[in-house]
């Protein structure tokens, strides 16, 4: 028998065992497999789960800014003539103060207007005393420090003026507005360690089924890196895919629900929009995904492997 | 205590035990000399699948001392274990070949795992195939493949690296005894490269096949070594016959 054909190749190889002849080794279900899928669906929710979070944010954002340099003075007198008389003198008080931008006496017509819908046309002064309103904009913010100076100003001159910060009325709004901000970071949070989850036990799965591949690559030399590249490249691509039509599914909701609030014409809701940081911090979620499933897939190979000698 | 001074192998009093059952290999202690050629041998259960698991790094021993090309292995860090590894060929008792490769891909492997250029393997690898005479049958994949062809296939892969050690577990048994014999030839070229070679087997008819190869029997775990030879070999006269 002749010389064996025999390479010295091996001893002095250096390249990377990637490509085709790699991705060859663990076979890949691919689209027919659920991995992709599952991915998808939780990159979708996280998108909506942030958008919603972030538009929240931003409604919050919007009202306490147009509200915290905001005061009401309410004009509580019961007679008519006196409560015109203190309103007009505590208008005049208020314009002369530095501390303030801008103060406005809402006419009677439009506190008729305002009260129309509960009080019909019947309502007038006298059968039913309305507190006269001056809506006052601040230099600053509306804070009890300033409130209290506006009170002193006008202890004088309208003793039965009350003065309200604007902002400490939606207080309780803005409560709820940031409890509903944690719930869809918790949200977002939840669903990462699900997919991470999902990633954990798909690379389990996929470890069980080519237990027989991997021990061979093991015994032939292959090292803990190189087994656990293999696993994550198919992981890549699920991931990749299924983040991709993830945040397609995702920005469909967004914009639909979009569309339907911005129909309400409310201008508390039209803060509530998306700005471009927005758009970038939920554009940066699929390619998170994708950085937490390989990270997930080779933390989750690693271990496995380190099992064996 | 030997060891580490020109041994491709040595082992010092090991045991070995799977779990808290009794020991499968007890005191087993020997030196493998660059270019010899071993016969394992033994009844089956005799052990000779669990020593060539410690020899190809697939299992930690229970106690005892194992250096490979003059290395401790047995506290040596994982990192550096498929170094180790890749100087080592190994034919498997049941191929163990990817099912889902083909013929080609099985015997590429190693080149592949040690990171050769795929323009720098084609060749070898037919090369190999051909030699080991499936070339015809390079894109078969393991399931239409015959015992012997799987055989040559896995004996392929394991040499095709041009291993410093060879270990082959019952090589002959899957092939008639024309195939078994050239398959001895095929090993005993390889050794005249300088590759040392172990081959386990229970057929006794092979060891006559082979001049200037050393014995190893293995008995309920124990290697019997009455002279002395394999633990204390005399190491000029081993290399220079096993070079002859």
């Amino acid at each position: 028998m002749s010389q064996p054909p025999l390479t010295d190749a091996a001893r002095a190889g250096q390249s990377a065992f990637t490509g085709d002849k790699a991705r060859a080794l663990i076979p890949q279900a691919r689209l027919a497999g659920p991995m992709p899928w599952v991915l998808a669906i939780m990159v979708a929710l996280t998108v909506l789960a942030a958008g919603a979070g972030l538009s929240l944010g931003n409604l919050a954002g919007g009202a306490r800014s147009e509200l915290s340099g905001g005061a009401t003075v309410q004009i509580l007198d019961a007679d008519p003539a006196t409560r015109a008389q203190q309103a007009q003198a505590a208008q005049e008080a208020l314009q002369s103060m530095d501390m303030v931008a801008q103060s406005r006496l809402v006419p009677q017509e439009e506190l008729d207007a305002l009260l129309e819908p509960w009080l019909g046309n019947a309502g007038d002064a006298e059968t039913v005393p309305v507190p006269a309103l001056i809506d006052v904009r601040l230099g600053g913010r509306a804070t009890p420090e300033a409130i209290d100076r506006l009170r002193d100003r006008l202890a004088d001159v309208a003793p039965d003026a009350r003065i309200d910060a604007q902002s400490s009325w939606l207080q309780p709004v803005f409560s709820a507005l940031r409890s509903l901000q944690y719930l869809a970071l918790a949200l977002v949070l939840l669903l990462a360690v699900t997919s991470a989850a999902a990633v954990f036990l798909a690379a389990r799965s996929a470890l069980g089924n080519n237990r027989e591949t991997i021990a061979i690559v093991h015994l032939l030399g292959g090292t803990d890196g190189q087994i656990a590249q293999l696993f994550q490249r198919a992981v890549l691509f699920d991931s990749m895919l299924g983040g991709a039509v993830g945040l397609v599914l995702g920005l469909a909701a967004i914009l639909g629900l979009g569309y339907q609030f911005a129909a309400l014409d409310s201008g508390m809701i039209a803060s509530a929009g998306l700005d471009w940081l927005d758009w970038i911090l939920i554009a940066l979620i699929p390619i998170l995904g994708v950085v937490l499933a390989v990270a997930t897939a080779r933390f989750t190979v690693l271990a496995a492997v380190r099992k064996m000698l | 205590m030997s060891g580490g001074d020109g041994e491709v192998a040595f082992f010092d009093n090991v045991g070995l035990r799977y779990g808290t059952g009794k020991e499968i290999l007890t005191d087993i202690s020997f030196s493998l000399w660059p270019g010899s050629f071993y016969f394992l041998t033994g009844a089956s259960g005799a052990g000779k699948t669990s020593l060539l698991k410690l020899l190809y790094l697939a299992q930690r021993p229970s106690r005892g001392i194992i250096r490979m090309f003059g290395s401790d292995v047995i506290t040596m860090p994982r990192s550096r274990l498929p170094g180790f590894r890749r100087r080592l060929g190994v034919v498997f008792q049941d191929f163990r070949l990817v099912d889902h490769l083909s013929a080609f891909d099985n015997v590429a492997l190693p080149l592949r795992i040690a990171g050769v250029d795929e323009s720098e393997l084609v060749q070898p690898v037919s090369d190999m195939l051909e030699w080991v005479g499936l070339a015809h049958r390079s894109e078969a994949r393991p399931e239409t493949l015959s015992g012997g062809e799987k055989q040559r296939v896995a004996i392929a892969r394991a040499v095709i690296g041009r291993p410093d050690i060879l270990l082959a577990d019952e090589p002959t048994g899957n092939v008639d005894p024309d195939m078994a014999l050239k398959l001895m030839r095929l090993f005993e070229s390889l050794n005249r490269l300088g590759t040392t070679v172990i081959v386990a087997t229970h057929d006794v008819h092979l060891l006559q096949n082979v001049r200037s190869s050393m014995i190893m029997r293995l008995d309920k775990g124990r290697l019997a070594d009455p002279t002395g030879a394999l633990r204390y070999p005399p190491r000029r006269a081993a290399t220079e016959e096993a070079q002859r």
